[in-house]
């Protein structure tokens, strides 16, 4: 897919236009139309696009056409802009509590990269002095605690774990109470993938989360998700309240509309992206760079600089 | 569950309040296939060919409306012949791939519990060296239906491993290899030739084989199951698709396109996690399942 598309089909509604004056209503409905339609292919959830179009069209009818654009490029601009604000303008990071141990507990859909993750955080962590511990809660899963284990082992961080036979609310208690004896100041929870609709282990959440006491609890979301993200976000974040979101799989060729849809359902920010499966693959969160690649663009602004 | 109901029912609400067939109506299903992951072009597509079929059949009622898409869906979904995985007779091998955490590797522990049932003599590789414990999870399911493993060393050559599965099926003249492979996402190079190379040595070493690939698509995905499974097809020769997560609330309907586009069947869905959470594709009950008109 060429990289300026929406673009190039914008500047194509727009041929007849002057770029002079102001933007029409009818001018915008057509231009916003392409929008839709792009934010559609990207992923967007369908709920999210109506109402971000909504929002775009009234702050776009009767803007001025600017006299270094065209009302293509326009109509970009104010898209892009609603598109980064919306995704959470500045990236935010991970907090730490001021004394005590901090509680991150990763949770998540089946195989959207909780465990490797937390590798990454437990690495990201670790590099900014701090002394941190993984805690294996995942006993469902098939050699999920092996994994965890290896991926420790790879970053230099401790695994505490009880095994398969304990219930993960158990092992979360026990290894804050290894921490808190061994003096480590961070505990990272992995905990095991689960459906959204399943109560019983929506519920074990809630047991780990009022015993533990998170101070962050992440959701970890693929990119690659379509239409069900919302649905997704919505029941982890009624359920738990999380605090912030994790994108993996970023490195995919997906456009990733994913992200806009849990921000615009959660409205709580998006703090990292997972950039492949090697450990160090984990960049803080760009949302101008997610609203560009959403609207299947290079970097707008330079586009619209050019222009 | 009481909650999956609350996310599925609306769609059919709404469209249970139509009293004739409207532009409303329309979209109204327009909208349920967007937000089921068919993705714009095949939506509209779709939406085309049922207004020509409305107009050819005449029909007026506003519930045939919705049978007339199911079966729309359920024609394409049809059109690729569904062979079996397996051939009788013959020594057979299946490669499993797909991006990374999709469920190959869970539904090569379902698939190997489901021919040990009828009797198959099964062996499987451990394909996917590359990662953590993924030896190791595929061994847990080998053990749950007591089937040989072969397997080397975490990092070792995949390539190696597959060569030796094939060895040891052949020394066991056994019906049915199924060979692992490490979740590579479509857009890294480097694994594609990777896999294109575990395809060929399976080709020369196996030559007497039936071959299947299978590609196993996440329900969840959106829009890049698509490329997923165009790209991979590039790279071997695609025989159907296993789609995972069906449990969960996303509709899957990405694999219509697919199918369409592509002339990949649909041969299995996966609904759980639990070794007999593995059911054969059925095209009618995943159309109805798009509006919820029936409950699996
Ligand atoms: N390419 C890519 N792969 C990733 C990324 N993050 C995780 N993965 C891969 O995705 C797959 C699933 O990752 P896991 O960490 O096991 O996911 P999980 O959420 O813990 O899975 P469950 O415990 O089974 O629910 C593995 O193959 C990982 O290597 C990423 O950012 N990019
Ligand atoms: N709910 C549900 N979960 C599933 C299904 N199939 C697999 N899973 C879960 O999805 C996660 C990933 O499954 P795996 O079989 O490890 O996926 P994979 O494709 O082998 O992953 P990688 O090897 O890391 O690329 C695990 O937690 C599985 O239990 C399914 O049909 N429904
Ligand atoms: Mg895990
Ligand atoms: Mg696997």
């Amino acid at each position: 897919m060429p990289f300026d598309q929406l673009s190039t089909k914008l500047q194509e509604v727009f041929k007849q236009l002057k770029s002079k004056g102001k933007l029409t209503e009818k001018d915008v409905k057509v231009a916003l139309r392409e929008v839709k339609l792009a934010l559609l292919e990207a992923d967007v959830n369908f709920k999210v696009v109506k109402q971000f179009i909504k929002t775009i069209e009234e702050r776009a009818v009767g803007t001025d056409v600017l006299e270094s654009l065209t009302p293509g490029q326009q109509v970009i601009k104010i898209v892009n802009d609603e598109l980064v604000s919306l995704m959470g303008g500045a990236q935010s990071k991970i907090t730490f509590a001021s004394k005590g141990i901090t509680p991150i507990m990763m949770v998540g859909l089946q195989g959207a990269g909780k465990t490797t993750t937390s590798g990454k955080l437990a690495a990201l962590i670790k590099s900014q002095g701090k002394r941190p511990l993984l805690v294996g809660c995942d006993v469902y899963r098939p050699a999920a605690i092996e994994q965890l284990t290896k991926v420790g082992k790879q970053v230099n961080v401790p695994v505490f774990s009880l095994g398969t036979d304990h219930n993960p609310v158990d092992i979360a208690k026990a290894g804050m109470e290894y921490a808190r004896e061994n003096n480590y100041d961070v505990v990272l929870i992995d905990t095991a993938g689960r459906l959204h609709i399943d109560e019983v282990l929506m519920d074990e959440l809630k047991f780990i989360k009022s015993d533990v006491k998170p101070r962050e609890i992440l959701l970890v979301v693929d990119a690659m998700t379509g239409q069900d993200a919302v649905n997704v976000a919505e029941a982890f974040n009624e359920a738990l309240g999380i605090d912030g979101i994790i994108m993996t799989k970023l490195d995919s060729d997906n456009r990733g509309g994913a992200a806009l849809s849990v921000k615009a359902v959660t409205n709580k920010p998006i703090k990292y992206a997972g950039m492949g499966e090697k450990l160090s693959d984990l960049e803080p969160f760009h949302p101008e760079r997610m609203a560009s690649r959403i609207l299947g663009m290079g970097d707008v602004l330079t586009l619209i600089e050019k222009a | 569950t009481k909650t999956r109901d609350n996310f599925l029912g609306a769609v059919d609400d709404v469209l249970r309040g139509f009293k004739k067939i409207d532009e409303e109506l329309y979209e109204e299903l327009e909208e349920a296939l967007i937000m089921a992951d068919f993705g714009v072009d095949t939506t509209l597509n779709m939406m085309e060919r049922l207004r020509a079929l409305v107009k050819e059949r005449k029909i007026t009622e506003p519930s045939e409306l919705k049978n007339t898409l199911q079966e729309i869906i359920t024609d394409i979904l049809t059109a690729q012949e569904n062979t079996p995985l397996i051939v009788e007779g013959k020594p057979n091998v299946i490669l499993v791939i797909g991006v990374n955490g999709v469920g190959k590797t869970t539904t090569i522990g379902k698939l190997a519990h489901q021919f040990k049932e009828q009797n198959k003599n099964v062996v499987l590789a451990a394909a996917d060296t590359f990662r953590a414990a993924a030896i190791e999870q595929l061994q847990i399911w080998a053990d749950r239906s007591q089937t040989p493993l072969i397997k080397h060393e975490e990092g070792s050559d995949p390539a190696a491993v597959v060569f030796d599965g094939i060895k040891a099926a052949k020394a066991r003249k056994s019906d049915v290899l199924i060979c692992d492979t490490a979740g590579r996402l479509q857009n890294k190079t480097n694994l594609m030739k990777e896999l294109e190379k575990m395809g060929r040595i399976i080709e020369r070493e196996y030559p007497e084989a039936h071959k299947e690939v299978l590609i196993v698509l996440d329900a969840t995905t959106g829009q890049n199951a698509l490329s997923q499974v165009k790209v991979f097809k590039e790279v071997a020769k695609v025989d159907g698709i296993v789609l995972t997560k069906l449990d969960g609330t996303a509709k899957g309907g990405a694999v219509v396109g697919i199918c369409e586009s592509l002339k990949v069947p649909v041969k299995y869905i996966g609904v759980g996690e639990k070794i007999d959470d593995l059911q054969p594709f059925d095209p009618e009950a995943f159309a109805a399942a798009l509006f919820n008109t029936e409950k699996k």
